[in-house]
């Protein structure tokens, strides 16, 4: 079957525990994830993850189904590159004599755009959102220099170009169904 | 006025009786004293089973549970007390038991350090439950009993965890009794879309050959009568699952008998012949499809059920309505025209014939030879006047039990579908006995009895009424059908030398026969039912026989062995 990199993009409550209950899902079914991301949302107290695996659409609809029935869940929708803005970041250690000797090294930083944040005589750190692709790319040249330290590559983040968010018209629904809602999350 | 201060362990007891309950299963131990000193100031609202093993506290819960429909309750110790009910809080979850189970952890102070008895208990039952939680303070007890108990038994049922530790045991705070309806992140009941109702409606109405298959969910939801009324307007014939046998009464002519592996030749065959399959709260387990691949290939599906995850899972369906399927059957029922099916309703008999002659009238009528399985169960049957609730164990025991007993009231049958959990039966058939007040009759096989035997002490202690019949074969029965059938014979390790039942059921002072012809087993069947309490009665069966019809595994749903 045909598979494709997609994005899944969950908000549910901050509550202990729940990071295991949705990677187990994915486990169950033997995908892989590719990256993880979990942080604060915009709405306060809602937890958002950006997740992204390759798989086919019929198993990714089912994976969603079953992440959306834990009960701390508020939502989990599935995405394909051209419907969300998306987003990584790397960090490159790079020897700093190195860096310094080798006229090329910030030849190659300057034509992707990376940043350098930080120097002192032993290392320097090289910064660089992007895409997969071009992160890598990055890696691969500075390796081939022979400067590289430490490497370090982000999960996806992800943002959708919808113009409705789901996630706050869900709560707005779910707030008017029960009106009345006791006690509930402390 | 002042406000009184109660441990967290009151608070548990106060709200465990503002949630209705008034049975509890249970085993003490050195995390959960505190809760089982506050009980004891409760005995008289909150009635304790004291189990044999925990494991038989979560099976009992469950027999409550399902008999009762309301949420069956435990209570644990920390560590081994609460690994024990491991097995039973797996087997609610996948047959969507509504269960709570309550075990005591160490302290806050003492969590992640190893300390005696701890277990993550929440970390080991979060894949198996609906929910887990730990209670770390007194003043979270009276709203985590709500959430748990409004989780456990809304929407597609299921268990749920609350890990006591013991300092919110001991700790004080001001009781509130509190309700919880409403969980933002959790919708039990989803909406149903009209469109598809509508849908629905067009290919039952214009159907020539519909199908119904009707699941656990039924009985869950409380649908039973709204089941019956649908299936007498579409005039559509029924197959049921392992759990929903007890949905329709066995004797309705619309009926067609049990679906899946070992179920009735009719309505698996038919499956493959329909032209639109409605199935009502099931789920399209394996054991019901066999190979998906050429399952009701011919068929529009429509697929009835209150779990979103469910559609589409297994089966690819042409309709789906969620929802509650009291209010979506319902809905189908209202908007249906009255039809007739005589025709395709017949064309049924020729299949039961054919089982009939060459498998049902020789595992019920045998001229000679030891005694079947299925004639002693359909004799039990036969002498409850299809009346009482059956409680199976897992095994050929269970296919046989399911196979021939008869159903005539709702809520009739309790046994482990999806988890297939020998040593099930005992406990959920005590269980059972404090849920409801009919005849509970359960069927054991000799491996499965002894896998919770020591749960006769709590038959002992209780007096709990449990009819139990032990079809011995002094085999594995069920593993060995299938080395017999698909490993040459080679009956490796299912052969089992067995105890005298008489002398244990006499060391438990339960009233106990054994039989092994034909011509006493309506005497002792009757001796057991007149009996008043607990009774054990040990029918030696065909060691060597067979369950059929059967699907082998991986072949398609409309191929059933009628001989091996
Ligand atoms: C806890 C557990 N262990 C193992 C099995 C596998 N198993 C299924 S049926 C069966 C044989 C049951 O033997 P018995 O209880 O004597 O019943 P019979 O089939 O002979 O009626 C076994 C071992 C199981 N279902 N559950
Ligand atoms: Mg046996």
């Amino acid at each position: 079957m045909d598979k494709t990199l997609y994005t899944l993009i969950v908000y549910s409550e901050n509550i202990a525990g729940l990071l295991n209950q949705v990677t187990a899902v994915f486990t169950r079914r033997q995908i892989n994830i590719e990256s993880l991301n979990v942080s604060a949302s915009s709405i306060d107290g809602v937890h958002k993850y950006t997740i992204t695996a390759w798989t086919d659409e019929d198993t990714i609809k089912k994976v969603v189904k079953q992440i959306e029935k834990k009960i701390d869940v508020l939502q989990a929708h599935y995405f394909t590159d051209d419907e969300i803005f998306l987003q990584e970041i790397a960090l490159y250690k790079i020897s700093t004599p190195e860096l310094q000797s080798n006229a090329n090294v910030s030849k190659i930083i300057r034509r992707y755009n990376a940043r350098i944040v930080e120097v002192n005589s032993v290392y320097s750190i090289v910064e660089k959102p992007g895409l997969t692709e071009e992160i890598i790319a990055l890696y691969k040249e500075l390796q081939e220099a022979g400067c590289v330290l430490q490497y370090v590559r982000s999960g996806r983040i992800a943002i959708t170009k919808s113009r409705v968010e789901r996630i706050n018209e869900f709560l707005a629904g779910r707030e008017e169904k029960h009106r009345h809602c006791y006690n509930d999350l402390n | 006025m002042t406000e009184e201060y109660i441990t967290g362990a009151e608070a548990l007891m106060r709200s465990l009786e503002r949630q209705g309950v008034d049975t509890l299963f249970g085993y003490p131990g050195g995390s959960i004293i505190p809760v089982f000193d506050a009980l004891y100031d409760h005995r008289d609202k909150l009635r304790h089973v004291l189990v044999r093993h925990e494991q038989g506290a979560a099976h009992a819960a469950q027999g409550y549970a399902r008999v009762s429909g309301k949420v069956g309750v435990c209570l644990v110790t920390s560590g081994p007390g609460a690994t024990n009910t491991i097995t039973g809080i797996a087997d609610a979850m996948m047959d969507s038991t509504p269960l709570v189970v309550i075990a005591g952890q160490v302290g806050t102070l003492l969590l992640g350090t190893d300390a005696f008895q701890e277990v993550d208990l929440v970390g080991v039952t979060q894949p198996i439950s609906k929910w887990s939680y730990q209670i770390r303070r007194a003043e979270d007890v009276a709203w985590a009993v709500a959430r748990a108990f409004y989780i456990a038994g809304s929407g597609r049922c299921g268990p749920v965890v609350l890990d006591f530790a013991k300092n919110a045991q001991v700790e004080k705070t001001v009781y509130k009794p509190t309700v919880v309806d409403f969980i933002r992140s959790y919708e039990p009941v989803p909406d149903t879309d009209q469109a598809s109702v509508e849908k629905a409606v067009k290919l039952i109405d214009e159907a020539e050959r519909p199908l119904v298959l009707v699941g656990h969910g039924v009985e869950l939801g409380n649908a039973q009568k709204e089941l019956q009324m649908f299936v007498e307007k579409a005039d559509a014939p029924c197959g049921c699952t392992l759990l929903g046998l007890s949905a329709l009464p066995t004797s309705h002519r619309l009926n067609k008998g049990m679906l899946g592996m070992h179920g009735n030749l009719g309505p698996n065959v038919k499956t493959n012949e329909c032209d639109v399959l409605i199935a009502v709260g099931m789920r399209f387990d394996d054991r019901v499809t066999g190979n998906l691949d050429s399952y009701a290939r011919q068929a529009k599906i429509i697929h009835l059920d209150i779990d979103p995850s469910e559609i589409n899972k297994n089966v690819k369906v042409d309709v789906a309505i969620l929802g509650d399927c009291k209010q979506t059957i319902s809905l189908l029922s209202q908007k249906i025209r009255k039809n007739s099916h005589t025709e395709w309703i017949d064309s049924f008999k020729k299949y039961e014939e054919e089982e009939y002659k060459s498998v049902i009238s020789k595992e019920l009528f045998p001229a000679s030879g030891p005694l079947n399985m299925g004639e002693v169960v359909r004799a039990v049957s036969d002498a409850v006047n299809d009346d009482a609730v059956l409680v199976t164990d897992v095994g050929q025991n269970q296919m046989m039990a399911a196979r021939y007993f008869r159903y005539k009231k709702e809520r009739s049958i309790v046994t482990s579908g999806g988890l297939g959990t020998m040593g099930f039966g005992l406990p959920a058939a005590i269980g059972a006995t404090f849920g409801q007040e009919r005849t509970v009759c359960v069927f054991m096989g000799d491996g499965g009895l002894q896998m919770n035997l020591q749960e006769l002490g709590t038959v002992m202690e209780q007096q709990a009424p449990v009819k139990m019949i032990l079809l011995n074969n002094n085999y594995l029965g069920n593993v060995r059908q299938w080395q017999a059938m698909f490993f040459n014979h080679r009956y490796s390790f299912t052969p089992m030398l067995n105890p005298d039942y008489m002398k244990i059921m006499s060391a438990y002072g339960i009233p106990a026969r054994r039989v092994m012809s034909r011509d006493e087993l309506a005497d002792a069947v009757k001796e057991m039912l007149s009996t008043k309490g607990a009774f054990f009665l040990e029918a030696c069966v065909i060691e060597e026989g067979n369950v059929l019809p059967m699907t082998p595994p991986g072949a398609s749903v409309n191929y059933m062995l009628l001989d091996c």
